[in-house]
Formats: C-alpha cells, sequence, structure tokens
C-alpha cells in the first residue's frame, strides 16, 4: 500500500503573494519515496516559493496564500497544523543557520528543545552521535560539542544544520540552495552525504547549479515563470528534454 | 602639465580629509571639556567618606567653613536613594519593556502594533518635567505625600520607551532565516521567540537596558515634582528620599554646600561612563 501513494505529492498547487500575480502556477508533481528530486530553473520562476510551501512556511506571512493541496502520505498538509507539518517535514536553508546561543551538542537536539521534548541525557547523548554521524561531523568535533556551533566552518555549519533537521527523524528533508554559500569542497562533501542519505529521507533540492541535479537527483523538475515546465528522470531530461524551454534553459539560451 | 593637474587633484583631496579630521576631533571637544572641568574640580572631594556618609545639614558645613576644614559628610543618601528608585524601575520597566518590544517586532504590519510604536515614539520625546509633574498628579497627591515609590514612577515612565525600542530594534535585525529554521523544527512561536530569538538578541537588549538606566539616572526634573529629597540615609519607599542629581541641585542652592557640588557631579558622570562602556563591552562579546 505505502507504496502506490507518494510521500509528497503536490496537486494543482498554486502560491500567490498579492491577488494579481501568482508565484507558483498550478503546480502538480508526486516525489518518490527515498530519492532526491531536484527542482531547477531561472531566478524567480517560483522553486523556493514552492519548497517553502510543503513545509507550510508561507503560513507565517499573512500576505501568501497557498492553494490547491499537498500531500504528506496522502494526508493534506494545508489544513494540518504546522508545528505538526514541520516536524515531519524538516528544511535546510541557503545559508546556514546554527542557532548561536546554543553548542553544537544544543543545536543539534535544538528540534527536541523547541517542540518541548525532555530526553534523558543517554539518549541525548546517542541522538547528538547518531546524528553528527550521519552528516559525518562526528569525528570532527566529537571532543567540542560545548563550543557554540558559530565556530565551525560554513561547510560544518551546514552539516551542523542538516544534523538538526535529521535529529527529527523527518519523511521529507527540503533543501533550499544549501550549498550555494559554500566552497566546491565543501559543496561536494554535502552532495556526497545526501546520497547517502536519501536511503532514510526523501530530499527536495533547490538548486541554482545543473551540474549538482545531474551528479546527486534521480528525478528533475523545472520550473519557468511559475510553472511547472518539465518533470521526469533527471539523466532523460538532461540528454533530451520534451519542453522547449527546459531545452533553452540546459543550453545556456536562457538563464 | 599633466604632472601638476595631478598634484594639484591630491592637494584638494588632501585638503577635504584634513578639513573632514578637524570637524571629527571638534565634536569630542564638549565630552572632554566636561569631564576635564568636573575631574580636576571634583577628584579630591571623591573620598571612602563622601561616598558613605549623608549630606551635612548647612549649621555644620557652615562651622567648618568658619573652621578652616573640608565639609564633613558626603552624598551617601543620595546614592541609595537613587539605586533604590532605579531599582524599582528597572524591575517593572525591563520585563514589561521586553515584552512590549517582541510584541512590535514580530507584528510590525498590525495596527494597533503600529499605534503602539507610534505612541512609544511620542513617550520617548516626552518633556522629562511634564512626566514629573503628571507622575505628581497620579502618584503623589492620592498617597498624600512624595516618595520614593513616586520617583520610581517617573522613572520607570521615563525608561519604558527605550527599552521597547532596543528590544524591538535588536529582534528586528536578527536575521529572518534564524526564526524561520527554528519554525521549521516544529517549534511553537513562544519556544522560539524564548529559546532562540531572544537569547539571540540578549547582546542588544542588555546595552538598551543599561543605556536607559545611564539616561534616566541624571534626571533631575521628574523627582523634584515626585522624590523631594532628603537630608539622610533613609530605606523606606512610601517617604520622600534623596537622589544624587536632586542633590546636585541642592548644594547648588546652598552657599554652604557648594563645595560639593563637584564631587556628586564626577561620582554621576564616572557611574554613567561606566554603564556605557560596559554596555558596549557587552554588545561587542556577545556578538561574537
Amino acid at each position: 500500500m505505502e507504496s502506490i501513494i507518494p510521500i509528497l505529492e503536490f496537486k494543482k498547487t498554486c502560491v500567490s503573494y498579492t491577488k494579481q500575480t501568482m508565484a507558483v502556477k498550478y503546480v502538480s508533481a508526486a516525489i518518490e519515496r527515498n530519492t532526491i528530486t531536484a527542482i531547477m530553473g531561472p531566478s524567480g520562476c517560483g522553486k523556493s516559493t514552492l519548497l517553502r510551501a510543503a513545509n507550510l512556511m508561507h503560513n507565517l506571512y499573512p500576505n501568501i496564500t497557498v492553494t490547491g493541496e499537498i500531500l504528506l502520505n496522502g494526508e493534506n498538509i494545508l489544513s494540518m497544523e504546522p508545528i505538526e507539518v514541520r516536524r515531519k517535514i524538516g528544511m535546510v536553508f541557503q545559508r546556514p543557520t546554527p542557532f548561536p546561543t546554543m553548542s553544537i551538542y544544543d543545536n543539534v537536539l535544538s528540534g527536541f528543545t523547541l517542540n518541548g521534548i525532555r530526553l534523558p541525557k543517554e539518549e541525548k547523548d546517542i541522538t547528538v552521535e547518531r546524528c553528527l554521524k550521519s552528516v559525518s561531523l562526528w569525528d570532527e568535533v566529537k571532543d567540542v560539542l560545548n563550543k557554540k556551533g558559530t565556530f565551525l566552518s560554513g561547510g560544518q555549519q551546514q552539516r551542523l544544520c542538516i544534523a538538526r533537521a535529521l535529529a527529527m527523524k523527518p519523511n521529507v528533508l527540503l533543501m533550499d540552495e544549501p550549498t550555494s554559500a559554500l566552497d566546491p569542497v565543501a559543496t561536494k562533501h554535502i552532495e556526497e552525504l545526501l546520497l547517502e542519505l536519501q536511503k532514510e529521507v526523501t530530499i527536495l533540492i533547490v538548486t541554482h547549479n545543473m551540474g549538482q541535479a545531474m551528479r546527486i537527483s534521480s528525478r528533475s523538475m523545472f520550473m519557468y515563470l511559475g510553472e511547472l515546465a518539465e518533470y521526469g528522470d533527471t539523466a532523460t531530461m538532461f540528454s533530451s528534454p520534451s519542453d522547449e524551454r527546459t531545452k533553452s534553459y540546459l543550453t545556456g539560451k536562457m538563464g | 602639465m599633466t604632472n601638476t593637474r595631478i598634484k594639484r587633484r591630491l592637494a584638494k583631496d588632501k585638503l577635504l580629509l584634513w578639513t573632514i579630521y578637524l570637524f571629527a576631533a571638534l565634536t569630542t571637544v564638549p565630552l572632554l571639556t566636561i569631564l576635564g572641568e568636573v575631574l580636576l574640580r571634583g577628584y579630591d572631594q571623591l573620598s571612602w567618606e563622601f561616598l558613605t556618609q549623608p549630606t551635612p545639614t548647612a549649621y555644620k558645613a557652615m562651622k567648618a567653613i568658619e573652621a578652616g576644614d573640608s565639609i564633613p559628610g558626603g552624598i551617601a543618601n543620595g546614592i541609595i536613594g537613587t539605586m533604590i528608585m532605579l531599582g524599582m524601575a528597572s524591575i517593572c520597566a525591563i520585563p514589561l519593556g521586553i515584552l512590549c518590544g517582541t510584541f512590535l517586532a514580530e507584528n510590525s504590519k498590525n495596527r494597533f502594533a503600529k499605534v503602539v510604536s507610534y505612541l512609544t515614539d511620542l513617550l520617548q520625546g516626552t518633556p522629562s518635567v511634564i512626566i514629573g509633574i503628571v507622575t505628581y498628579i497620579w502618584v503623589v497627591v492620592p498617597m498624600k505625600g512624595y516618595s520614593a515609590i513616586a520617583g520610581s514612577v517617573a522613572l520607570f515612565i521615563m525608561m519604558l520607551p527605550l527599552i521597547i525600542r532596543s528590544t524591538e530594534e535588536t529582534l528586528k535585525i536578527l536575521p529572518s532565516s534564524l526564526k524561520e529554521s527554528a519554525l521549521a523544527l516544529g517549534g511553537n512561536k513562544v519556544r522560539v521567540m524564548l529559546k532562540v530569538q531572544l537569547p539571540a538578541a540578549f547582546g542588544g537588549i542588555f546595552t538598551g537596558v543599561l543605556l536607559a538606566i545611564s539616561r534616566v539616572i541624571g534626571e533631575t526634573a521628574p523627582l523634584m515634582f515626585t522624590a523631594l529629597g532628603c537630608s539622610f540615609i533613609r530605606w523606606s519607599v512610601d517617604k520622600p528620599i534623596s537622589a544624587v542629581p536632586l542633590l546636585i541641585w541642592e548644594f547648588f542652592n546652598d552657599p554652604n554646600l557648594q563645595q560639593l557640588i563637584w564631587g556628586a557631579s564626577l561620582f554621576l558622570l564616572l557611574f554613567v561612563l561606566l554603564l556605557n562602556i560596559t554596555a558596549k563591552y557587552i554588545a561587542k562579546k556577545w556578538n561574537q
């Protein structure tokens, strides 16, 4: 049964910032379980807007309206409580955002703190070790767990943010250009990590970098002016795009 | 030909630069001369006795002057009064100001918040003498007497807008991604505020509180209507009480006590400077 229902599905999803203009227009797409799906497109095409709709980030801003349906395991999240949805759908942002007043240790556990969940000491230790190991940060920071997260390098901070999101055991991880603020070495590190992580969690990643989409994703969406122009296997899309707009973007005629 | 032109341009550049330096230096003149004046006149008065003894009576001071001695006593009654009133005002103004500032930062588009924000600006601009006279009507008249409580109310009203503003501004300059990433972990608004936003803003808020204290510690006018003054050390809050700026005014008006003005002024000035330096230091430390 589980395999039939997609883990995340957009159904005629629209997002508008003002009454006149729509930033995302009637997007319908089903995301496959345990894959990495890339969302590509030129600036301002609505990729981030679509991504942010999936964990109800738009609810913070009263002027933004989201219509249509977004289904998580068949349930429409638009009618669910944001705090419930966001625990199941984690998010990593463009710039690393470790909480500046918390130690590395507390940053990993911040999801529990923010949800008012108290863990016994041993469980805390286990969780921190497990999450930091899964983002291959453990060896680098195991001796400085009490230092502030902001002492780490950009790439390490971003891995800490991924570990923090993973600690809540989300079903889906949304990533909004997670490597655009990082250098190539740190980017490579994160990409390898994501390929490893897709075994545990379904990843939806917005990226500007076509090479990155090709390297890590198995499925790709191409968005243009708020519309989903094309959605399919990454390899097929890069070799023989079916949509004219995708073709001209991929060949550098537009973008 | 070209060479002279370049030289002329460089000379102009230098002239402008030095003019700017000159005017920048000029702005420090008032502070430095005030500090120098007060230091020169007051430094030999500051002593342990000066800080721990209450103000002498005019008669005692007169006798001492006639005998050629220095005036006995000090400003302990003023220091204690100032501390009591500042303490009571801070206990009320800090939590209330932070709560209100948080509300304003989180609901900047809300109509009610806009009105509150505007009123806060007006309150900040209200002359302190008016706050004093209104507090007199509100507190001194019903309580049938001047008191430390009345003085605290006046100081509280003056501190409130300063703390509200600094809290609001500090919270607003935090990157929105910080709040969003905390909410993305499933936190509710209150927890995100308490665990992430307010701790991250602590440095700025604390600086704001210290600056608010240093701003009202020298207020004289509102205390004339409310605390009135008292020539001995007093710990009760429902009776008239002294304060350092009130003492400076009293010393100025009493020919026998005029010698004490500079010591009291120096104490007040040093205290405010210390608060400012502490505020700067903490803000810097917290931002690292």
